[in-house]
């Protein structure tokens, strides 16, 4: 095959996969909106009952599932994987017709970076069951790619040369790696602060909505949105404050220039910083510790899509 | 932390109730230390950098961009002074953005270096004795085996050293811990965060940065004079330390993607150069290309960019040459359209200037002159002419890319603006016998940054050592595990239980595995 049939294969793949994960992010919403719909009068009982006990991990969640909802989480996660694949596909032939990583601009960025956000999810989802986190990664996987086909396409091609450096496949993949971890981690937190709500109010005697009950207890959420992001933390330290300065020092004869770019992608390093400082500081884990991991998300969305069309740098991307 | 609080405000007003100890100036001083130190103060300072790290990417930055800076200080009357003041154009150097990193790198010292002493007791403290009721803990398993105690207790030392505890014997029990090396990695990453950070500070104080434009078949000499512009750290005498190497640009070839989508996307830069490490060293010879940088004596030279610089002759009315040489003339779009001026202030009757465009691959059409490729395949030259009566030498430094028109006058020809297309050779014959000029050819010019960052290797390796500790800081899970036996009616009850010192990560199932091996080792 060469290079412009493999482009175009490219340019069926992506829009494809997004259209799939689409239909998996309407899954995963009737998944949650038959969780709201069951009939939660009796299990509310246990529930208040359970409540006052010091540990509700694993709740009733095994022995009341909602069918409807557990069938249409299963479609969701199948439809995820198929889109993962079509996905991969088409990063991949993306690639090969650029004849480079496919990571060169912004539209390309986009792509690798969400595919990224499903491999995590994807291996975490085996290792740790996450399927609860479905609506929110379909969501986010969804939109980024809906937002690369319509607003940053941009046709394949080669490198200018300050781009070919093997250190450009090192920055980026650590980047877009950790990425992803940040986004899986950010949302396990921001479900985290509904479900420890939900368990607060539960104590209270307030019952908890069933779409709720399904998901694991606000603790073992808190543990796999740490996880996530023990594992992104390093790798963004790797990508950005190692990897991207030896670049940089190559490429534009400084390792570090206070670029828009780089600037925000300290202020992200420094807040996850901040998460993980948060998390071993009394008064600050749990509740607060999530909201600076969701605050430290914003920022590296704003730095990966805001930095790159409101503020000008050396970063600015071509064709876009 | 608010108790203290009340106790020095009521220590320091005249009326303070008595029973409260002063706390005096070194009571203070340590109160101030401990605060200053403490993992919450850590916590806000790092908010702070995170905060005050934002202005910089929003606003222009002298260090960055001085010509935006000067530009949002024309238009904005008001707010520019102020930001001056406050130190917006140079956040990263101003006095607020330095106290935020100072203290949080005192506070990093002060934090660091006591838990050292602390690790190292740690380190050598053996496992201690189980909790008087293990079932409070967060793992627990309790069981009753047939084995006698100390079968059971062997077994349990030969399954925990397995999963690699320390392990101590205590009176029918004992104690378990690993992951000693967790608090090492943190320790070795803040530490190393000190070293990153000394390693940047000494760059940015002995450092130096110019950037210099070179037309080829022209050569530099490291020396300030000759830089367009040059920043160096307060430690760095640029009169004197500035190593004395010279260089000449002999060629400059640029190839770019002929067809596809990307068309005129450039591919590779070469700068073909002869330098002189020193004044009396040998001529050697380097091909400089993007991402391949020549070091020197310390200092490196870095490719930036590259351009096109026209080569005119200017004859004044009188015939004499005013004007003769290659003119650099910057780009203005990514096909190398190239802006430029061109100017004769010796000119006689008249002074003579010029401005318009280079165009290497031009194309004219209704949308304007433009080039539609950046490299030469139909190079033309696009200009219109001006004229203005002598003026005194004012001495005052003038840019070579623009064209002061406050006193000069624009040619006409035949009642409207001269404009003129000339093809390298062409010349063309001003009006008014005013003179003429010609298109000799045109060569090219390239960017050279020089610099010299001492220190990076230090903060290199500060990253790299920060990373690992960072690592062992974050995966190793610290872990106590005790188990305790006793003998009730002829059996041996094991209780096993655990506590992780860190996030919870699956110690139930551990213990249940060991629980598992001690059983099994009952059917044996
Ligand atoms: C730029 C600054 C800093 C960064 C990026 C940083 C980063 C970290 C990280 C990643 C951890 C591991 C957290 C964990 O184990 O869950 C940590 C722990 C810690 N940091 Fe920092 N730190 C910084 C500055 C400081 C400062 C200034 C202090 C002292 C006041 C400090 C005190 C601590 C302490 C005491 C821990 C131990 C927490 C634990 O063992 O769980 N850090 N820091």
């Amino acid at each position: 095959m060469n290079s412009s049939t493999l482009a175009s294969l490219s340019n069926l793949l992506i829009p494809t996969a997004t259209v799939v994960y689409t239909i998996a992010l309407l899954a995963h919403t009737v998944e949650w909106a038959a969780g709201l719909r069951v009939p939660r009068k009796a299990e509310d009982k246990v529930l208040v009952g359970a409540g006052g006990a010091s540990d509700p991990v694993e709740p009733e969640v095994e022995e009341t599932p909602s069918v409807r909802a557990e069938q249409a989480s299963r479609v969701g996660v199948l439809l995820t994987i198929l889109a993962f694949a079509l996905h991969a596909a088409g990063v991949l032939t993306r690639g090969l017709a650029a004849g480079r990583v496919p990571w060169g601009n912004m539209y390309e960025f986009s792509i690798t970076a969400s595919l990224a956000v499903a491999a995590v999810y994807l291996v975490m989802l085996k290792r740790q069951r996450l399927q609860w986190l479905g609506l929110g990664v379909t969501f986010v996987i969804a939109g980024t790619l809906g937002l690369a086909v319509l607003a940053f396409y941009v046709p394949a091609g080669d490198l200018l040369p300050s781009l070919h450096s093997y250190w450009l496949v090192i920055h980026v993949s650590a980047a877009a790696i950790a990425g992803g971890g940040f986004t899986v981690g950010g949302l396990a937190s921001a479900l985290y602060l509904i479900k420890a709500r939900a368990e607060r109010r539960a104590t209270d005697g307030k019952p908890m909505p069933a779409a709720l009950r399904r998901v694991p207890a606000a603790s073992a959420i808190d543990a796999v949105a740490y996880k996530v992001h023990a594992f992104a933390f390093p790798l963004w330290t790797f990508g950005v404050l190692v990897a991207g300065p030896i670049w940089a020092y190559y490429a534009w004869g400084r390792a570090w220039g206070w670029d828009p770019k780089e600037v925000w992608s300290l202020v992200t390093w420094v807040v996850y910083a901040g998460y993980l400082h948060a998390r071993a500081t009394a008064g600050w884990r749990g509740r607060r510790a999530a909201w600076v991991a969701i605050a430290g998300w914003f920022v590296f969305l704003f730095n990966f899509i805001g930095v790159n069309l409101l503020l000008s740098g050396f970063h600015a991307y071509s064709g876009l | 932390m608010t108790e203290v609080k009340d106790r020095i405000a009521a220590g320091s007003s005249p009326d303070g109730r008595p029973d409260l100890p002063a706390l005096g100036v070194i009571g203070w001083l340590r109160w101030t230390w401990r605060q200053l130190t403490s993992m919450k103060t850590a916590l806000v300072l790092l908010f702070m950098l995170a905060l005050g790290a934002v202005p910089g990417s929003l606003i222009p930055q002298t260090g960055v961009d001085p010509i935006k800076v000067a530009d949002f200080l024309e238009t904005h009357k008001k707010l520019g002074p102020l930001y001056d003041k406050l130190g917006l154009f140079d956040v990263y150097k101003s006095a607020w953005f330095s106290a935020i990193y100072l203290l949080l790198f005192i506070s990093l010292i002060g934090c660091v270096v006591p838990r050292l002493g602390v690790y190292l007791r740690a380190v050598r403290s053996r496992p201690p004795k189980p909790p008087r009721n293990l079932n409070r803990l967060a793992g627990y398993e309790s069981f009753t085996v047939d084995d006698d105690a100390d079968t059971v207790l062997e077994a349990a030392e030969r399954e925990l050293r397995r999963r690699r505890f320390r392990v101590e014997s205590y009176d029918g029990a004992i104690g378990a811990e690993r992951g000693y090396l967790r608090e090492a990695g943190n320790l070795l990453f803040h530490f190393s965060l000190i070293v990153a950070l000394i390693g940047i500070a000494w760059g940015s104080l002995f450092g130096y940065r110019g950037t210099v434009l070179v037309v080829v078949g022209k050569d530099f000499a490291n020396s300030l004079t000759q830089y367009d512009d040059f920043t160096s750290g307060p430690a760095f005498d640029a009169e004197n330390d500035l190593p004395p190497f010279a260089l000449t640009v002999n060629d400059f070839k640029a190839t770019f993607q002929q067809d596809g989508p990307q068309m005129g996307a450039a591919r590779t830069f070469n700068a073909a150069l002869t330098y002189q490490a020193t004044p009396d060293g040998p001529e050697k010879s380097y091909d400089l290309q993007v991402n391949h940088p020549l070091k020197l004596d310390g200092s490196t030279v870095y490719l930036l960019g590259h351009g096109y610089a026209p080569k005119v002759t200017v004859k004044d009315g009188t015939g004499q040459v005013a004007f003769s040489g290659p003119a650099p003339f910057l780009p203005q779009d990514g096909n190398f359209s190239s802006f430029g001026v061109i100017k004769a202030p010796d000119a006689r009757p008249v002074t003579l200037g010029f401005e318009g465009y280079f165009l290497p691959t031009a194309q004219i059409d209704s949308l304007g002159p433009r080039s539609v490729f950046p490299d030469d395949l139909n190079p033309e030259l696009v200009m219109t002419g001006f004229y203005g009566r002598p003026q005194q030498e004012t001495g005052k430094p003038e840019s070579v890319y623009q064209l002061d028109k406050s006193k000069l006058t624009q040619f006409e020809k035949d009642g409207d603006k001269l404009r003129f297309r000339l093809k390298p050779g062409e010349s063309l014959t001003l009006p008014d016998k005013a003179g003429s000029i010609t298109f000799d050819g045109y060569t090219r010019w390239v960017k050279l940054q020089v610099s010299h960052q001492p220190g990076l290797y230090v903060a290199l390796a500060g990253l790299v050592l920060m990373i690992l500790g960072l690592m062992a800081s974050l995966f190793i899970h610290p872990r106590r595990t005790w188990v305790r036996v006793r003998t009730e009616d002829g059996r041996t009850v094991v209780e096993v239980a655990g506590l992780d010192r860190g996030p919870e990560r699956g110690i139930g199932d551990e213990l249940e595995a060991i629980g598992k091996v001690i059983k099994k080792q009952e059917q044996v």
